[in-house]
């Protein structure tokens, strides 16, 4: 008999009530008595050393508990960034930091932290302690910090920290034996993510005398980690609980503020302690996406083939290591996926600067590195005179390749799908052809489109383990915990779907938690790299698939019908055969609590470690009106079409692609921090930083290419980050198709593109 | 300094001490436990905070929270009936998958309440230039004016539910 398919369906997220009454609790939303308010004193200067401190008048201020200087804190290093902890100790994360510092190394350092009995309080005293420097210069640019007489950011190691060169044959033979060979310098700005909730974390010893730490982070149980590392205390003393969160983007990936609320509370007795990031302290001193630049070469023949992609790059890390290198290194493994050339180099290099710290946030590395390559790649079709389409029709992998740089091979890789369901479902032809009659006067109009190739969480570069537990309850629903970590993108949701779609249950049988807890849930490293569905489904399936067996295995003691001759189907247990009722997956449940001689309550866990890797891909294609007057880009129309495998849940992936596509369409015309020639931030806040509002963006249209992945759980690969990657180079694309000027650089402010367009007047002029 | 305000919240009449340099979304907060009233960036440009006052949205961050005296304020908490059930604009945001990690939803969904008060039939140029106080990063805006359109369609805001007045009653 026919089988409800509840992976596939759209069913509604579970959470969503909550919402829309406003029951949902995020960190802030929990009172505690007698709760103590924290703030961080933050450097004035991006590079120095603090001489020293006068706090004598901040002390004396109403309300003051206690200020901390450097040297009141634990002092062990640690890193901030997110990762699962590596048995070997040569590829940890840089531990460059510790909690607070006299050693500045970017404008807004922790170099002191005021608690007081109100907010207000802590604000108003901090505002009192005084502070004498050493100024040492200030390195913007990876290019200054790495120039011959410049002082190390760290004592310990050069500004330029790491480097890494991936790649096959020979890209300078390759180069010559082009027809053409196309060079750019490519440049991406300094990206926040702009997650409603700022940071917040709330500290306080429980009643076993352990430390308890709420707060908004994606990832509770690598936040235990670094929580007790920083402290220097052992594991097991800190409890982590991720209640709703107001959103992540990778900058909740960071453990910044936990251990400082640790350490507060662990100095005052176990008294709460809350820090609360304003949004100014979030844009400027949290974790931005990496501003990168790429010196890029390709050879390209007059019939389109690519002999070569040469590329070098600088990483603008900023003054911690944070997650350092994986992302300016990443790159070219999926420029591999994606294209195939004769010969491919990618050196890449990350440096300290004075600026803000970069760390993870969504695509990690893949929006800087695609738009470098779409940009080029658009810019060598022009060159050869080829559709932009086909040449990367003619170009990108096949399906079935083997990616020897990711030791991966690209099953279900379906570039060419996308590709040509993007031209017709963006009515691409039609479009150019309108385009034509606005390429004079003061409004122009072109297309543009971009492809993109997505690995799906991190093997094999880094670890992938999950597990998950189900329990049936008497009335025979079932509560599932997991330790991946819902984030607002609806990875419970669907993680629920599956377990319910494997036991053969309604989707509202399965109840999952409002909160993560380090002490209850079982182990998952978090919510990054579109890992959840793909990883933490192979832990629910492999718990629901026991579970029911263990509810079968029942039903056959019970009614004498061989396990393997029936089914579970909506909550029913039926023959196979025929669809007839044995019994009722509630019965069961009952009988498993209170049946006198069989009872026992079913449960199952599993825990499990993944070894491969499935690679998306997909493509962007834009269309904008550009006034030459003044350089306004009007982004008229954005679609993304997404080779995912299968969508476990149509209406929420689709609300994936458009919260992506919003975020990179604002980092291709809008976003950028800014910095003065003192590494002071100049925009943060959400008024100067250009977060596109409502008005500011077209309707988005997501379309999916789908297939049954072979080796994602459910079918399904990543798709949460794959949206957020190509947008911004087709629109620089599409604006090259109306004005015929490529730009090398995002945001493709007004200004930018007024100049640039007059330059190439000019330059068009001296050519005459 | 402190002051006495009284003023109606979701229905009902309250009163309170505050101080005079308290914002409003404080004393709702903290005072009257409506945490379904966010903060995002305490100066009046996210629209988190956004409430009712008076048939008008208002951040009530940059509201003084005496000037709630004699005021009708409804906060996220009193939009639906008063047995729970969803109105058709918090409805709406669920059906069209308008709630991700739902931190700017109460905000949006009381701007919606307004704006369809206002004009029950608005263009999506006429939502997307009345949900323009109210920041979303999740969902590119997409789903939530299909959501404003959605709950147009199916009658719009009848009543405040709490309150048991329209929305747009005039001060
Ligand atoms: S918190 Fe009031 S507008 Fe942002
Ligand atoms: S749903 Fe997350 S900010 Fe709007």
């Amino acid at each position: 008999m026919d089988k409800k398919k509840i992976v596939g369906h759209s069913e509604e997220r579970w959470d969503a009530i909550a919402k829309v009454k406003g029951q949902a609790n995020y960190t802030g939303d929990f009172s505690f008595k007698h709760l103590l308010h924290a703030k961080i004193l933050r450097s004035t200067i991006a590079h120095g050393y603090v001489k020293s401190y006068d706090i004598a008048e901040a002390a004396q201020m109403p309300g003051v508990i206690k200020i901390f200087l450097p040297e009141d804190l634990p002092h062990h290093l640690y890193s901030t960034a997110g990762h699962p902890w590596n048995l070997d100790p040569a590829k940890r994360d840089i531990e460059d930091r510790t909690m607070l510092t006299r050693h500045v190394h970017v404008y807004g350092d922790d170099i002191a932290l005021v608690v007081a009995r109100t907010e207000l309080q802590a604000k108003k005293a901090m505002l009192k302690i005084k502070v004498e420097y050493d100024e040492y210069p200030v390195y913007l640019t990876p290019e200054a910090a790495m120039a011959p007489d410049a002082m190390r950011i760290h004592p310990e190691r050069e500004n330029a920290f790491a480097s890494s060169e991936v790649g096959f044959g020979d890209v300078k033979q390759s180069l010559k034996d082009a027809d053409y060979v196309i060079a750019r310098h490519l440049t991406t700005p300094v990206q926040q993510h702009l997650h409603l909730e700022n940071q917040i974390a709330v500290a306080y010893q429980s009643s076993d005398q352990r430390w308890t730490c709420i707060s908004s982070t994606q990832i509770p149980h690598i936040c235990r980690r670094i929580v007790a590392q920083a402290n220097g205390i052992d594991w097991s003393q800190v409890r982590v609980k991720k209640p709703f969160i107001g959103g992540g983007f990778g900058n909740k990936q960071e453990i910044i503020i936990e251990p400082l609320v640790v350490a507060l509370s662990r100095a005052l007795g176990g008294r709460p302690v809350q820090i609360a990031l304003t949004r100014e302290e979030t844009i400027a001193y949290t974790r931005t996406r990496h501003a990168i630049s790429y010196d890029m070469k390709i050879g390209v023949n007059q019939d389109g083939h690519l002999t070569a992609i040469d590329c070098d790059v600088l990483s603008n890390q900023g003054g911690y290591a944070s997650h350092g290198h994986a992302v300016g290194g990443k790159g070219g493994t999926f420029i591999n996926a994606l294209y195939r050339a004769d010969s491919l180099r990618f050196s890449a290099k990350t440096v300290y600067t004075n600026i803000a710290t970069a760390g993870a946030m969504r695509g990690y590395g893949m929006p800087q590195v695609i738009f470098a390559l779409e940009s080029i790649i658009d810019d060598a079709a022009d060159k050869i005179g080829m559709d932009p389409i086909k040449f990367r029709q003619i170009n990108h992998q096949p399906d079935g390749f083997y990616n020897q740089l990711g030791q991966t091979k690209q099953r279900d890789f379906l570039i060419e799908q996308c590709l040509v369901k993007g031209r017709a479902a963006f009515h691409w032809d039609e479009k150019l052809a309108a385009s034509q009659a606005y390429k004079t006067g003061v409004k122009r109009r072109g297309v543009g489109i971009a492809a993109f190739s997505f690995g799906t969480a991190v093997w094999p570069f880094g670890l992938e383990t999950s597990s998950a537990r189900l329990f049936a309850l008497p009335d025979g629903t079932f509560k599932l915990q997991v330790g991946a970590t819902e984030i607002g993108q609806g990875a419970d949701t669907a993680l629920a779907q599956m377990a319910a779609e494997t036991l053969g249950v309604p989707f509202k049988s399965v109840i999952r938690d409002v909160m993560t807890d380090t002490d209850l849930d079982p182990y998952d490293t978090g919510a990054y790299a579109s890992r959840q569905t793909y990883i933490g489904g192979v832990a629910v399936k492999k718990a629901a698939e026991e579970m029911k067996q263990k509810i079968l295995k029942r039903a056959e003691t019970e009614f004498k019908v061989q396990l393997e001759h029936m089914d579970i189907v909506d909550g029913n247990i039926v023959y196979r055969a025929d669809g007839d009722l044995v019994t009722t997956v509630k019965d069961m449940a009952m009988q498993s609590y209170y049946d006198w001689d069989t009872a026992g309550s079913m449960e199952t866990y599993s825990s499990i470690n993944v070894h491969h890797n499935s690679y998306g891909s997909g493509c962007s294609l834009a269309e904008v009106e550009v006034d030459i007057e003044t350089g306004q880009v009007k982004l008229l129309s954005l679609m993304n079409v997404h080779d995912s495998g299968k969508i476990i849940n149509p209406l929420l992936a689709s609300g994936q692609v458009d919260g992506g596509m919003a975020m990179s369409a604002a980092y291709g015309l809008n976003e950028e921090l800014l910095y003065n020639k003192a590494g002071k931030p100049l925009n943060n806040n959400m008024l100067d930083y250009k977060l596109p509002t409502a008005m500011d963006l077209p309707d988005l249209e997501g379309v999916f290419v789908e297939s049954q992945d072979p080796l994602g759980p459910y079918g399904n690969k990543a798709l949460g980050e794959n949206p957020d990657v190509s947008p911004a180079p087709a629109i620089r694309n599409a604006v090259k198709n109306a004005i015929g000027v490529g730009i090398d650089k995002i945001p493709l402010t007004p200004e930018l593109v007024y100049n640039q367009y007059q330059a190439a007047q000019k330059a068009a002029k001296g050519d005459l | 300094m402190k002051q006495t305000i009284a003023f109606t919240l979701n229905g009902e009449a309250v009163s309170c001490d505050v101080d005079v340099r308290q914002s409003l979304i404080e004393v709702l907060r903290d005072e009257f436990e409506m945490t379904g009233v966010k903060e995002g960036c305490s100066v009046g440009e996210c629209g988190a905070c956004t409430v009712i006052i008076d048939g008008q949205t208002m951040e009530s961050c940059l509201y003084m929270a005496v000037w709630a005296n004699g005021k009708n304020i409804t906060t996220i908490e009193g939009v639906a009936a008063e047995d729970g059930h969803l109105d058709n604009v918090q409805q709406a945001f669920v059906d069209a998958g308008a709630v991700q990690c739902g931190y700017c939803t109460p905000g949006m969904v009381l701007s919606s309440e307004q704006l369809l008060a206002d004009n029950p039939n608005p263009t999506r140029d006429e939502i997307r230039r009345g949900l323009s106080g109210n920041m979303c990063r999740c969902t590119g805006y997409q789903k939530i004016v299909d959501a404003v359109e959605l709950a147009a369609k199916n009658g719009g805001v009848k009543t405040d539910n709490r309150n048991k007045i329209p929305f747009h009653v005039a001060n």
